[in-house]
């Protein structure tokens, strides 16, 4: 978890025999294995799509199979252009999969870094951040995204962009307690007392005793961006047609509700399926890093 | 130890601080004017109860004080002759851990619990020596564990994995790490069981005479003075109300009240095993100190000046002491 430079060879030795201890607290948890196993399936399924069912497929319109049900050739049934839902279906995963990632990746960073310098430095630079967030906070996450997506365009990196600006924000809130919390402690105290800079504090004490909670928090994230994101997908925010994405797929779906639920069902089963391993994992995690739940 | 001799033989000479913690709510006046001195290779014992205000008068050495709170009111620091009180940042950090070291009580807290010991140790040597390679770094850390009686194999460890006692050596390397002149031990026993209590202290004792530091010994454990220190300064409510040689101090003969009080709430540290006596109450509210003698409420020989006037200092050689009793004796 901590890296630290300089550190005795024997040291990587003792941080996997810690890692090991960590998964063996991980399996303990049925969901949270269920969770993993779920994740790894789907991620190795997506990931191979290309060889499973190309990416023509996907985009490839065929009215005379307009609507057409589940079947052999198409297991998943086509949607109203006669397109391939299950291979939409693993397509749009790497969309909205990788943007969910990545998203989240980008305001646990962003947002950490704010919250960490808010923590540390404390007095006038934690006033200006917080009173920032605040106004920032005060509009509401999706009238920011629309407002960010509608000036800059629907595209990956705006996108990225936008949900980053809405989710950063719990970053800040969580890890600015944290270092809160963590500055009081006393070998933080003893750092300082050995001569240690800012830098090196927040490096090498703060930040990876801070890490179990940022990354128990990452993974409950991921899953609420991937529904964000079928939300902004859904209002027309999203990735623009005719590439898949899952929130894209129930949009269009709407329509055929009625007469074709199919249409609806694979990309929502596929958005819960992913919402859940994540949330499964994420609260494996935090129990097998809680070291009070140690056995 | 290279002795700079041509600065004296004092160390550590501390004046006149003041400091107090500044809330919204109230003012606390944690050190009132203490002054003392260290000598190079000597150990000064800071005795008092609780709340007297010795871990503030050692964080106002190290300026590591809250920053929101503690403020410095006034005094000087020197060391080796320059004033602490007048470093900026960058000075604090180069003798921080360097030339001036601090171990805390509690060895289960001051250590990063997700960084093995190795690496904390490596840590402050490579703050203090840039261009140190990786190879000597690592054989400075398996010399000083071993000189605190711990295996070098276990510098791979986490803290987690030592006892208390074995912790608060690990903490004690940490602080002897790059050999500094001056230890400031703040009540580094007071959190271990009293078997652990004995060990830890011998391993203090051993490393201050192998390596000639000297030392601020911080305790309210009067046996512990006796063992290892060579002056003795007795804090009451943020004043050192009495100081002198360990031997003075020790010694049958006129004593700060307070001083005397202490004595005889522990068992049979002076020859004649008394009954034990409590001292009675409590020690005086710092944000509403009493304007004559801090001691005088709960002093059984309080006379009338007692409470109107603070006590002077009296000098008798090396041993002075702050009572109106002996006010009029002193040298
Ligand atoms: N951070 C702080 N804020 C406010 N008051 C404090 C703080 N730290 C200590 N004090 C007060 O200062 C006085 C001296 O405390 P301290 O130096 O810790 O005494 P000691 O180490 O002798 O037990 C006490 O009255 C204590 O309550
Ligand atoms: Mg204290």
């Amino acid at each position: 978890m901590a890296e630290q430079s300089g550190g005795p060879a024997g040291a990587s030795f003792k941080r996997q025999s810690q890692a090991r201890e960590i998964w063996r607290r991980f399996k303990k948890s049925k969901g949270a294995l269920f969770g993993l196993v779920l994740l790894i399936v789907m991620l190795a399924v997506i990931a191979c799509a290309d060889f499973i069912a190309p990416y023509r497929l996907a985009t490839k319109q065929n009215l005379a199979k307009k609507l057409a049900p589940p079947s052999i050739e198409h297991i998943f049934g086509c949607d109203s252009y006669g397109r391939d839902i299950f291979a939409r279906v693993l397509h749009g995963g790497r969309t909205s999969l990788s943007i969910a990632v990545m998203a989240t990746i980008t305001s646990c960073l962003f947002g950490s870094l704010l919250g960490a310098v808010a923590g540390y430095f404390g007095k006038k630079v934690d006033s200006v951040i917080m009173r920032s967030l605040d106004i920032f906070m005060s509009v509401p996450d999706l009238l920011f995204t629309m407002a960010v997506v509608v000036a800059l365009g629907a595209n990956f990196i705006n996108l990225l962009i936008a949900l980053t600006l809405a989710y950063f924000t719990n970053y800040v809130r969580l890890v600015r307690s944290q270092v809160l919390n963590l500055s009081e402690q006393e070998y933080v105290e003893a750092a300082k007392a050995g001569g240690a800079g800012s830098v090196r504090i927040i490096a090498s004490h703060i930040i990876p005793n801070a890490m179990g909670v940022i990354i128990v928090n990452t993974t409950l994230n991921v899953s609420k961006i991937i529904l964000y994101e079928s939300t902004l997908s859904f209002l027309g925010l999203g990735m623009p047609p005719p590439a898949p994405e899952w929130g894209l797929m129930l949009m269009e779906a709407r329509a055929f509700l009625r007469t074709s639920p199919h249409l609806l069902f694979f990309p929502a089963a596929a958005i819960v399926l992913s919402a859940c391993s994540v949330n499964l994992i994420g609260d494996g995690l935090r129990d097998a890093l809680d070291p009070h739940l140690k056995s | 130890m290279p002795y700079r001799e041509n600065l004296g033989d004092v160390l550590l000479n501390v004046e006149d601080l003041r400091v107090i913690y500044k809330t919204d709510l109230e003012t606390v006046a944690a050190v009132n004017g203490v002054s003392f001195t260290i000598k190079r290779g000597k150990t000064l014992g800071l005795v008092g109860e609780t709340g007297a205000g010795k871990t503030t008068t050692a964080l106002s050495i190290m300026r590591l004080l809250p920053s929101t709170t503690g403020r410095i009111l006034g005094g000087k620091a020197e060391f080796n002759g320059r004033d602490i009180m007048k470093f900026d940042d960058l000075m604090l950090r180069a003798i921080r851990g360097n030339s001036i070291a601090m171990v805390f009580q509690d060895p289960m807290t001051s250590l990063n619990p997700v960084m093995t010991v190795g690496d904390q140790i490596a840590e402050t040597i490579e703050t203090h020596n840039e261009k140190i390679s990786k190879n000597e770094v690592k054989k400075r850390v398996g010399d000083i564990l071993t000189l605190v009686g711990i295996m070098p194999q276990r510098m791979s460890e986490y803290p987690h994995q030592f006892s208390g006692g074995m912790k608060q050596r690990v903490v004690i390397a940490i602080a002897l790490a790059c050999e500094p002149e001056l230890l400031i031990a703040d009540e580094p026993t007071t959190a271990l069981d009293v078997t652990i209590q004995a060990q830890v202290l011998n391993v203090i004792k051993e490393l201050r005479e192998r390596l000639g530091t000297s030392m601020l010994m911080i305790t309210h454990d009067l046996g512990i003075v006796a063992r290892i220190c060579d002056d003795v300064a007795v804090m009451y409510a943020g004043e050192i109300i009495e100081s002198g040689p360990v031997e003075d101090i020790f010694s049958p003969k006129a004593h700060h009240p307070y001083t005397a009080g202490l004595f005889d709430s522990v068992p049979d540290l002076r020859s004649d095993a008394k009954r034990l006596k409590p001292i009675p109450g409590l020690m005086p509210d710092p944000t509403n100190l009493p304007p004559g003698c801090v001691f005088a409420p709960r002093c059984s020989r309080a006379m009338d000046i007692c409470a109107r006037e603070h006590p002077k200092k009296t000098v008798s050689g090396a041993h002075s002491l702050a009572c109106h009793l002996f006010g009029g004796t002193g040298a």
